[in-house]
């Protein structure tokens, strides 16, 4: 029974971190999937939402650290939507001079700028704490809720110790809640929209923007509300991320886990499907977690396993893009919402 | 009216269009022909603002619209198809055709979260219009195949249907023609004829004299990047200049 709780509490750890993957994937999908806008630089709209949450919603400067601004402790829902809005800007300002460019060059600019964010972050130490990161970051209700589970411990010590490690671990439940709620209403969101003529514009600007154009849509513009919407919803999984693992440093945004990953799970999920997004991050990351096991077992560490890790993501992308090329799940053929309602 | 005034476009060193001037009478057909290279389509292409002019000017009615980007040109009404059909491959025949209307409610994401009623209710119209278009064009048992498995006549109808969906005044026409059977060309020009009875005028790129002849009230001739004739089908096909340039002897 204790193995089966240990087993338990590690799925929630994993259903979280897969759920904030799945936001990112989300964003990344109305971007690259619906849109065609080719971002890689998610890293950065993620570190902007994580550090501005942190910022708006975390503690002031402790007396080790560095940075001397930030750290209002106002509630979390504040930084949340600080989080969204200040991705949102990021990405309006970077949209000003490269999607009025091929795609190409929009790549080019958001890989650059997501490094030059990692290198503020490392650098700029009155601001970021730079390499030592921003520690004790409050979760939300964190505190009503150890303190009730506490209170519920010590008033029934009689507990069998399977109960215990259940009800200790309370508030990584309340957490997997919160992130399924906040995916399940960005899923609702997105599909709305995308079902909608306006997305149906971001559609046809993916296969072919001259036509689009002439079709009388202002393609520029369209681009940018994708642009800034995909990074909102990556900013809002930033700040997630943060009042989780209640620390954040510059490494935690490295290019692969910020974006390289992301691009996995959306290919393989399928790009196009909003429920592939979703499902594509839960498979990567059960592939991730998985490996790790796997490697532990097998007496592999450092950075044999880390590498063996990476190349099972690898072995398995080829695979998907070979024998499902439009991933587990792919696009559907006909979106608007006008025919599904139809048909029913 | 329609009016080119001393249009210039290079590209690197080749003058595609070299001081074109020409106009086109509201309400009528007219026809644009010339040798391959004449500079046919990049005009269409300035005049749609899918290229920018290095010089000279295009007016429509009393507004002039050189230089402004293709979706306000569209939005004056002016609707071009493709010589190369341009459909939007992953999407429907009639997704295709739901694009097209201009200022849907729906392309506002505010409209679609909170007045979901009216954007229903615009949506359901689209699809009908939509829908008889493709009856028309006799594609209408293709609506939910992707855009790309259509055969390339099929293509060209559906820029036709493209360009219907768009309630036009001017409709500038890249070789309309072009891999379609004579039934439905029959059709087309019929369908021609008619909208422009309604008032719309017609801008074509055609290579098939007879069609010119037979549908066009006048034509202009395009060679090396100019007008070098123009007149009604009759006096073209007798102009010695364009019999050597263009239609042989």
């Amino acid at each position: 029974m204790e193995a089966f709780i240990g087993i338990l509490n590690y799925a929630v750890f994993f259903a979280i971190t897969a759920g904030i993957f799945a936001v990112l994937c989300l964003g990344l999908n109305i971007q690259w999937g619906y849109t065609g806008l080719f971002n890689i630089g998610i890293a950065g709209f993620y570190a902007v939402g994580a550090y501005t949450s942190a910022l708006i919603s975390g503690p002031p400067p402790g007396p080790m650290d560095w940075r001397v601004v930030g750290g209002f402790q106002l509630p979390w829902p504040v930084g949340f939507v600080g989080a969204a809005l200040v991705s949102g800007l990021i990405a309006f300002i970077i949209g000003i001079p490269t999607l009025k460019l091929k795609e190409d060059y929009l790549a080019i600019a958001t890989i650059g700028i997501a490094e030059v964010i990692r290198l503020i972050i490392k650098n700029e130490s009155w601001l970021t704490n730079s390499v030592w990161g921003i520690k004790h970051i409050t979760s939300p209700l964190a505190l009503p809720i150890e303190r009730g589970i506490r209170a519920l411990l010590r008033a029934n010590p009689g507990f069998p110790l399977w109960l215990q490690r259940l009800v200790s671990n309370g508030y990584n439940w309340f957490y997997l809640g919160m992130v399924v709620l906040i995916l399940l209403l960005l899923y609702g969101v997105s599909e709305k929209m995308i079902r909608s003529p306006w997305g149906r514009v971001l559609r046809a600007i993916r296969e072919d923007e001259i036509a689009t154009s002439t079709a009388g849509k202002n393609i520029f513009w369209f681009k940018m509300q994708s642009l800034v919407f995909g990074a909102m919803i990556m900013g809002m999984a930033g700040s997630l991320y943060a009042h989780y693992a209640r620390f954040i440093d510059a490494e935690t945004f490295e290019p692969f886990f910020g974006t390289f990953l992301i691009w996995v799970m959306l290919i393989v999920g399928g790009s196009g499907n909003n429920l592939g997004a979703i499902l594509g991050a839960f498979t990567i990351w059960g592939v991730w977690a998985g490996t790790e096991f796997l490697t532990h077992g097998w007496g592999l560490t450092g950075y044999r396993a880390a590498s063996l890790r990476v190349i099972s993501v690898g072995v398995i992308l080829e695979f998907i893009l070979l024998l499902r090329p439009r991933g587990i799940l792919g696009e559907e053929k006909v979106v608007s919402f006008i025919f599904k309602k139809e048909r029913r | 009216m329609l009016k080119v005034r001393e249009l210039e476009k290079s590209f690197g060193g080749i003058k595609a269009i070299d001081k074109c001037s020409l106009r086109v009478q509201i309400g009528s057909i007219t026809g644009l022909i010339g040798p391959n290279g004449a500079g046919k389509t990049t005009l269409f292409n300035l005049i749609s603002g899918v290229y920018k002019p290095d010089r000279g000017q295009i007016w429509f009615m009393d507004d002039r619209i050189d230089g402004l980007p293709s979706h306000q040109i569209a939005r004056k009404s002016i609707a071009r198809t493709f010589q190369i059909p341009r459909e939007f491959k992953e999407m429907t025949v009639l997704e295709n055709l739901m694009l097209i209307p201009k200022h849907q409610l729906g392309e506002n994401v505010f409209n679609t979260l909170f007045r979901p009623v009216d954007v229903r209710e615009q949506e359901k119209q689209i699809m009908e219009k939509a829908t008889s278009i493709l009856e028309f064009v006799e594609l209408a048992h293709l609506k939910d195949e992707y855009a790309k498995s259509l055969s390339s006549g099929q293509k060209k109808l559906l820029e036709l249907a493209k360009m219907l969906m768009s309630d036009p005044r001017v409709i500038l026409l890249d070789e309309p023609g072009a891999g379609v059977n004579p039934t439905l060309m029959r059709k087309l020009v019929e369908n021609i004829e008619e909208l422009r009875q309604q008032g719309i005028t017609f801008f074509l790129i055609e290579h098939d004299m007879d069609l010119v002849t037979y549908l066009c009230d006048k034509v202009i001739v395009m060679n090396k990047g100019r007008t070098m004739a123009e007149g009604t089908p009759h006096e073209i096909k007798k102009d010695k200049n364009v019999l050597e340039a263009y239609l042989g002897s």
